[in-house]
């Protein structure tokens, strides 16, 4: 209800100053040709004034302006591209280079390697042959020795043999006859003491 | 009491009366916006153009868009020709613009919502664009009534009509801008009077729609400046590269 009075009350309100309107309007100013030569008058002024500054002074400079800025952002374009170009380059040969120093420390790996083995395998056969001659020396010496041990062996055998004669009955007895004896076991059994 | 919508079109003398022989050339409230709107364009523009940096401020960036902007509408429009035309059509945008602009602000007075502004505007642009269109065509300008294609029973209607369209250029081009302007004023002062005469009750209607108008007629101020300009682009696009 109250809504309701509230739109009457703007609907009522606009008729009535519609009327007031109406009644003070006084039609065109626009019409009156009082001042249309005055007008006519200081647009032409102002406006070939503006025109005249804005075409000698203003706009040539903001275009020169925008033609400055443009090739200067184009050849910061250049100039960007050519660094790239030229990094790319070098990111090719540093990689280069690192292929490069890879492979020569294989090389040198390599041949070390060869080198250290082969000096290995020199020392080891000097060694080899060191040892070989010393094994060899040493089994002389024991050749010498087992060539020599019977005789020895007889030699001792005999001694004893007379010595344990003499304090079993008191005589001498001749040493040739002992070593005939000792020379006669050792000749049949010298095969089970000696081994040879 | 409610104020006349009418006038604030009124002009008025301020200062002294100037006569040159029998012509009253006294400086007015329209000329004092014609003079606001030129020196604001001129000191927007020379600000926006005194020192070049690579990163523009924003009075620079905005000189130099709308250099760009009416640049490109006046390629696109007309063509590489009309280079020559475009410290004219760019002065005129402006001109146009401002004086629409400043009409926006409470008190002031639209330089543009005469008749006689617009009509001086649009009829030197019509001379100008025809005297382009002679010297660039001679009487083949002419050749710009007569369309081609058309058959020959009808081609005297044709060029009637054509000679017609052509004449009513300078008129309806005055006419569109002048009825845009006073059009809107009068509706926004219209719609401020209810909001006095309906007072704190049922103010707020009418005060809301003069909010809503005040955003239109910005946009009705820029778009009316810039079909100005691209009509004259056309109409010199017309006398540069002859199409019919």
């Amino acid at each position: 209800m109250i809504k309701k009075i509230f739109f009457q009350l703007i609907f009522f309100n606009f008729f009535f100053i519609k009327k007031v309107f109406a009644a003070e309007s006084g039609g065109m100013p626009q019409l009156n040709p009082e001042f249309w030569i005055s007008q006519v008058f200081w647009l032409t002024l102002t406006f070939g004034l503006l025109y005249v500054v804005l075409s000698k002074l203003i706009l040539p400079k903001i275009s020169k302006n925008l033609e400055l800025r443009k090739s200067q952002i184009q050849e910061n374009i250049e100039a960007a591209e050519k660094q790239r170009e030229s990094s790319e380059s070098k990111l090719k040969e540093y990689d280069d280079i690192v292929l490069k120093s890879k492979l020569e420390a294989k090389n040198i790996f390599k041949n070390i390697r060869e080198k250290v083995l082969k000096d290995i395998n020199s020392k080891k056969e000097i060694l080899d042959k060191q040892i070989d001659q010393e094994v060899k020396k040493v089994e002389e010496e024991i050749e010498v020795l087992k060539k020599s041990a019977p005789e020895k062996i007889n030699k001792i055998a005999i001694e004893t043999s007379s010595e344990l004669v003499k304090k079993l009955i008191g005589a001498e007895i001749n040493n040739s006859s002992i070593s005939a004896i000792v020379d006669d076991l050792s000749k049949r059994n010298g095969d089970k003491y000696y081994g040879n | 009491m409610a104020a006349n919508p009418m006038t604030q079109f009124e002009v008025y003398r301020i200062g002294p009366e100037i006569k040159i022989g029998d012509f009253d050339i006294s400086f007015t409230n329209s000329s004092l916006f014609m003079v606001i709107s030129s020196l604001a364009i001129l000191i927007i523009f020379n600000l926006g153009s005194k020192k070049n940096s690579m990163l523009p401020n924003k009075l620079q960036l905005m000189a130099e868009l709308s250099y760009t902007f009416v640049s490109k509408m006046i390629s696109d429009t007309a063509g590489s020709k009309a280079r020559p035309y475009f410290a004219f059509i760019f002065s005129l945008f402006m001109f146009v613009l401002f004086c629409n602009m400043f009409g926006m602000i409470p008190y002031s007075f639209t330089v543009t919502s005469h008749i006689i502004v617009t009509f001086v505007l649009a009829g030197f642009i019509f001379i100008g664009v025809t005297i382009i269109g002679f010297i660039k065509h001679g009487f083949g300008y002419l050749k710009l009534f007569v369309p081609s294609g058309v058959p020959v029973v009808l081609l005297p209607l044709i060029v009637v009509i054509e000679i017609i369209s052509y004449l009513s250029r300078p008129i309806s081009l005055s006419v569109r801008l002048f009825a845009n302007m006073m059009a809107g004023h009068t509706m926004m002062k219209v719609f401020g009077g209810f909001v006095i005469s309906l007072g704190i009750v049922g103010g707020w209607l009418p005060l809301s729609f003069s909010v809503a108008l005040t955003g239109l007629e910005i946009l009705v101020a820029f778009l009316q400046a810039y079909v100005f300009a691209i009509l004259t682009c056309i109409y010199l696009n017309d006398a540069l590269n002859l199409h019919h």
